[in-house]
């Protein structure tokens, strides 16, 4: 169990970090736009272990992703995107892709329909995810802006 | 007045230069539009309007001088470390710590910069990504140098055919058809067992991840055109990624 925690953490960690590589974010935030796409994901693990519905930890962990890059991004002073884009690709559904992709194949429609719906939904919930955390981020920025 | 006209121009020009850099770049059409109206008004210009698109940007002061610039943009790609100094640029600029000429040496700079990881890092790296998210998809640890065999070769075959050819959906087509082959021929070969896991996590560097948040996060600061044009790319990459996939599996079936 531990171990397994352990492996998924260092992967995603390196996972993430890689993938702010290809997309050219400055060598000072790699390290934490890594731990931003971990937290993400072992929160997604987590909830996925624990029976969660994957719609809803994807969302969940989407929000939790963005929250963090938001967090990042005004204490570094660098933009959004720079730790949100990394973070979410491991929630992206492939294997549900995969599977939807796979049916069509085998010219069987109503599975492939079905299960292309459910992708669809889970990057949906990925979209949604991220304009929870921007929405939540607006309104704690307006609410501090208030308290001075 | 002549030199207040010299002037306009020249603030549009620094605009217009920053917010082509960061569009050509990935940064998000709004960012853009807001960085160019922070660094007018900063310099004191009258009435800033700006209009962006994914593939333009049209910039005008209007006031007592007026001056309008017009960019198209043709190429893009994903640099996010160019947006970030850009972003610090303005910012330093609407603190008060930049002239004008200093500005525009610096946005120069950043837009002949070279990248700040060189391609064979970044293959290297993308391969390895497809090693971690093969983990992360419950792979086996023996089927990782399989996975990373597909995933550089995926990535690298899409840079290949987006420099050949302008038709970037072809090339992910193309890399998505390479990775389902070579995963099936890994596990012929008998260096990979699972080929579907391997398949999923080597198409991982080809998903449009950026494409994805600016689309969102465009939608959401209410640039519609921006964000619905992103959003069907984005689709239209998925559907490219799809298709190649489905393509291999029919070579198995």
């Amino acid at each position: 169990m531990i171990a397994e925690y352990l492996s998924q953490s260092i992967a995603s960690f390196v996972g993430t970090a890689c993938f702010g590589v290809i997309f050219q974010i400055p060598k000072r935030s790699l390290v934490h736009c890594g731990l931003a796409g971990m937290v993400g994901w072992i929160v997604y693990y987590g909830l996925i272990k624990a029976d969660a519905d994957p719609i809803a930890a994807t969302w969940a962990s989407a929000v939790l992703i963005g929250l963090i890059a938001h967090y990042l991004a005004i204490r570094f002073k660098v933009p959004v995107t720079v730790f949100s884009v990394s973070g979410i690709i491991p929630l992206v559904p492939g294997g549900m892709a995969y599977d939807a992709m796979l049916n069509v194949v085998q010219n069987d429609y109503p599975t492939a329909m079905q299960l292309g719906a459910k992708a669809f939904m889970l990057s949906g919930a990925i979209a949604v995810g991220l304009v929870f955390s921007e929405v939540i981020n607006q309104v704690s920025k307006k609410a501090r802006k208030r308290a001075f | 007045m002549e030199q207040s006209s010299v002037r306009c121009k020249e603030i549009v020009e620094i605009c217009v230069l920053a917010g082509k850099i960061m569009l050509e770049n990935g940064g998000e059409t709004y960012r853009v539009e807001d960085t160019m109206m922070r660094i007018a008004t900063a310099y004191g210009a009258e009435g800033p309007q700006s209009f962006v698109m994914p593939t333009g940007i049209m910039f005008a002061i209007e006031g007592t001088e007026s001056a309008t610039r017009l960019v198209r943009i043709s190429r893009r790609s994903t640099n996010l470390s160019k947006v970030t100094e850009v972003n610090d640029i303005s910012r330093r600029i609407a603190g008060g710590h930049l002239q004008p000429a200093e500005a525009r040496a610096l946005l120069k700079g950043v837009e002949c910069g070279e990248p700040v990881y060189p391609l064979r890092i970044q293959l290297l790296l993308a391969a390895l990504a497809s090693g971690c998210f093969l983990i992360l998809y419950e792979g086996t640890w023996s089927d990782m140098p399989a996975a990373m065999l597909c995933g550089g070769t995926g990535f690298w075959l899409l840079g290949w055919m987006t420099r050949l050819s302008s038709i970037r959906l072809f090339g992910e087509l193309i890399a998505a058809l390479a990775v389902g082959l070579l995963s099936y021929l890994a596990v012929r070969l008998g260096v990979g067992q699972q080929h579907s896991t391997i398949m999923i996590a080597s198409v991982m560097p080809l998903v449009p991840g950026l494409l994805i948040t600016n689309a969102v996060r465009d939608l959401m600061a209410g640039h519609l055109v921006s964000g619905i044009s992103k959003g069907a790319e984005a689709f239209l990459t998925a559907f490219a990624i799809g298709a190649g996939i489905g393509i291999a599996l029919t070579f198995n079936a």
